[in-house]
């Protein structure tokens, strides 16, 4: 066995750049210590989402991806729901629509909303609203049935990898040579060298209410949760439904380590976020709380290219919390660069070599 | 503080946890005793236990709900800290799916027994099908209240027992028992299994000893009770470490979360009086005294019986035989066998089916699904033990306890 590429993590990232390596005939081999989509590619709501991006590489990264979703995601659900961004205080208001214009200028569908023009698209939505942007480009998937599809037809190897020199990969039950290697470990990827760390999120899950709650509605506040770096518990409030009537509650952010115990006062702070966007919540039932580690690179931009220091070694890592909206245009941008074909974007920004990034 | 005792919370007042409030306020602690239900008993002793002792605030039709730290999460929200926290939350029963087992007229052996003991009439046909000696009792019940016994159906063979002499030898009571059972023991019949229901026509099953259908025949009965054996109640600790799902405890009932101890069906199945000796040992360990050695010895023969038991009355894979692809697996999110993909674990298998993400998340089909796809059964975690309106969690305390 002797595979042009080894990618390293069967999550979405990983499923998405073997898709795209196969795509362009290369013979790959991808190796999972737990299976396909049994990291954080299981823990999140699958939201494909544009709204949350303010201008720059990542936002570029956002809307490719987008285009390249629905041909992709079949049979996974995909959905496009629609996003609803809204303001609940007065001070929120003016930056949301300030934000919005932006992401107008940059070519997002984002549609300001009178709040009686809220309430029309949400019925259960808090009246006392002070601006709601509408951004119809937001999707959502079903992430574990995504990462199936993208990995239709691809070898994979229930195996734990513990070095890689770029040509090849060590296993327990031996190394496994090949032309190159994709690190695509998520929250892991710092055993293979690049500076991605675990940032810990919780989702609440209710009984279903189905017909209730239509888009992904969220708290304006959420995209400054987002772009910080705090190493505390910072929530906004993110409601959606599911496809089977469930409703998923986020989010919170908070770096502690790969420790995943349950703490009552984040389920307080998402219970209070999530009533104050649909009062209604209040007596619906939450029946599972779960969670997962965004992978997280301390500038906030995901990690695409070639390890400068290990030829071979390719990294495609670090997506945070937007992983599943980043993957096909994740996985076709390494391929392009892997095989030496023109990069369907600049993939200046997402380099290994950044500052925070090597270590 | 008393004698350095502390305050204790036990969560179950079942057999195991009413033994442990005992002990444990006897030894001096501060004991308080939760329980969902109305009165104390659990499973078994509801309704004929009478609890009041002193030094136990018992708190009832309190769910409890989530362990943080030292605090115990109740529904309110209210909280309570703790020294030491007993858990001893029983098990409930594993129904095996089998064609119309999802429809009207099927309910679980526990079920029928905790109607039957409110002396609700629940049908004039009865059939109880399982395995392990915790039919009979379920199916006295029913003919006590004046049902027809058409049969009481043992999947496994009674041989199975003949290897175990030693657990035998250890526990005579447990076979006089029986004898109170005299009344429904010729309707039993072993090797034997419900695997269809269509309306009231209900196919019985002859068993090869792997539980696969070696002949058939029909019965007509109204309602059928199933019970094939139990699954921990285990929410509360979802990181502590267990062995087939049940907790592992030392010798002083601890479990591998500090300052927390386990007691009864929650670490293996042995009947009421193994649970009281275990809540015996957790009390007393958990207000730093030594156990009293007759407890030790009551939970040694216990245990004996226990792995008899276990091994006597272990689910056989045949049961798979008795689905079709479009048998119901899993009933609140209504997936079929045909609808269980292939998944490498747990977690793949339930967001591809949707599998075990219903209401009952999981207690009843999880175990059943992961044995229908060969997939590892990562035991329960759910981090919620019960469901809580958004309402309430919004009004926890800001820091906790
Ligand atoms: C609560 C929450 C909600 C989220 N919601 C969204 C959302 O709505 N939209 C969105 O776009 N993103 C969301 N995300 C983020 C998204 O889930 C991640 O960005 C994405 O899943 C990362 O995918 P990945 O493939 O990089 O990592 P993973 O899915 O974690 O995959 C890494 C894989 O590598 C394997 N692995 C690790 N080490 C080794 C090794 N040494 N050898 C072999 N295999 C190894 C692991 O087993 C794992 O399968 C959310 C995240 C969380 C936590
Ligand atoms: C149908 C049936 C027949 C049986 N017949 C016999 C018999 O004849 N002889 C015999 O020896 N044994 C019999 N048993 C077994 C007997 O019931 C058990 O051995 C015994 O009840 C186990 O005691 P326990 O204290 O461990 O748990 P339980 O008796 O089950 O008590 C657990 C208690 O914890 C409470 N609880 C659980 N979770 C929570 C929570 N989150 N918050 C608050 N409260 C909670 C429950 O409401 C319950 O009251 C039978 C069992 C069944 C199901």
């Amino acid at each position: 066995m002797h595979p042009d590429v080894v990618v390293m993590g069967a999550g979405i990232i990983g499923a998405a750049c073997a898709q795209a390596l196969k795509a362009r005939g290369l013979d790959v081999l991808v190796v999972d210590r737990h299976g396909p989509a049994s990291g954080t590619s299981a823990a999140g709501e699958g939201n494909v989402l544009v709204s949350d991006k303010e201008p720059g590489p990542e936002l570029e990264l956002a809307v490719v991806s987008r285009t390249l979703w629905p041909e992709l995601a079949e049979d996974a659900e995909w959905e496009e729901k629609g996003g609803l961004v809204v303001a609940t205080t007065p001070d929120a208001a003016e930056p949301l629509n300030a934000f919005a214009a932006k992401q107008r200028a940059a070519g997002v569908d984002a549609c300001e909303l009178t709040a009686a023009e809220a309430l029309q698209q949400e019925p259960h939505l808090n009246p006392e609203i002070t601006a709601a942007v509408h951004y119809l480009q937001d999707a959502q998937l079903n992430p574990v049935k995504a990462t199936r599809t993208l990995l239709r037809g691809i070898r994979i190897t229930r195996a734990e990898v513990s070095t890689t020199d770029g040509r090849s990969v060590t296993t327990k039950d031996g190394v496994i040579s090949c032309g190159a290697v994709v690190n695509a470990t998520g929250p892991w990827a710092r055993s293979f060298g690049v500076n991605v760390l675990p940032r810990r999120g919780v989702v609440l899950v209710t009984t279903p209410i189905p017909g209730t709650i239509r888009h992904k509605v969220y708290d304006a506040d959420y995209v400054g949760a987002v772009a910080s770096g705090d190493a505390d518990l910072q929530t906004s409030g993110v409601v959606e439904s599911t496809q089977a009537g469930t409703v998923l509650i986020g989010s919170s952010r908070q770096r502690k380590g790969f420790d995943d115990t349950i703490e009552s006062k984040v389920l307080k702070a998402l219970a209070r976020k999530a009533i104050t966007l649909f009062p209604m919540l209040s007596g619906v039932p939450v029946m599972r709380a779960y969670g997962g580690f965004r992978p997280y690179a301390p500038d906030h931009l995901p990690i695409i290219g070639e390890d400068p220091r290990t030829p071979g070694l390719w990294h495609a890592t670090g997506h945070e919390g937007a992983g599943v909206g980043l993957a096909p245009a994740t996985g076709a941008l390494l391929a392009d660069l892997l095989t030496g074909a023109a990069p369907l974007l600049d993939p200046h920004p997402f380099r290994v070599d950044r500052p925070e990034v090597l270590v | 503080m008393k004698n350095g005792a502390g305050k204790i919370v036990v969560v179950g007042a079942g057999p195991a946890g009413m033994a442990a409030a005992r002990t444990a306020a006897d030894a001096g602690a501060e004991v308080t005793m939760v329980d969902s239900e109305p009165e104390a008993g659990g499973q078994y002793l509801r309704g004929r236990a009478r609890f009041d002792h002193p030094g136990v605030t018992h708190l009832k039709n309190t769910e409890a709900w989530l362990v943080e730290d030292n605090t115990l999460h109740l529904r309110g929200p209210a909280q309570l800290r703790f020294d030491a926290l007993i858990i001893a939350t029983g098990a409930y029963d594993r129904p095996l799916p089998f064609p119309g087992w999802d429809g009207p007229g099927v309910i679980t052996a526990g079920a029928a027994q905790a109607l039957a003991k409110q002396g609700v009439t629940l049908a004039e046909r009865v059939i109880v099908t399982g395995t392990g000696p915790f039919l009979l009792p379920v199916a006295t019940a029913l003919r006590d209240l004046g049902a027809t016994l058409v049969g009481v159906y043992e999947a496994s063979s009674p041989t199975r027992w003949l290897r175990e002499a030693k657990a035998i030898t250890a526990n005579r009571h447990k076979i006089a028992e029986l004898a109170s059972y005299r009344k429904v023991l010729p309707h039993l019949e072993t090797r034997t299994a419900v695997i269809a229901k269509h309306g009231d026509r209900i196919t019985v099953a002859k068993l090869d000893r792997h539980w696969r259908p070696v002949s058939h025949r029909t019965e007509h009965a109204d309602l059928v009770c199933v019970g094939y054996g139990f699954l921990p109640r285990t929410d509360l600790v979802p990181d502590a470490q267990r062995t087939n799902d049940f907790l592992d405890v030392d010798e002083h009932q601890r479990t591998s979360v500090e300052n927390v101890y386990a007691a009864g069906e929650v670490t293996g199945i042995g009947g009421a009086d193994l649970a009281e000796a275990e809540g015996v040992i957790a009390g007393a360990a958990a207000a730093h005294q030594e156990p009293p050695r007759e407890a030790v010895e009551a939970v040694r023969r216990g245990r004996l019986f226990a792995g008899a038991l276990a091994r006597a009355h272990e689910v056989q894979p045949g049961w798979q035989t008795w689905l079709n692809q479009d048998t119901t697996v899993c009933r609140c999110e209504k997936v079929t066998l045909g609808n269980l993909t292939g998944a490498t674990s747990m977690r793949e298998l339930k967001l591809t089916s949707r599998v075990a993400m219903g209401r009952c998340q999981g207690r009843i089909c999880a175990r059943n699904a992961a044995e229908l796809t060969g997939v590892p059964f990562d035991g329960q975690r759910r981090v919620i033990a019960v469901p809580i309106p958004l309402g309430e969690l919004a009004a926890l305390p800001e820091e906790k306890s």
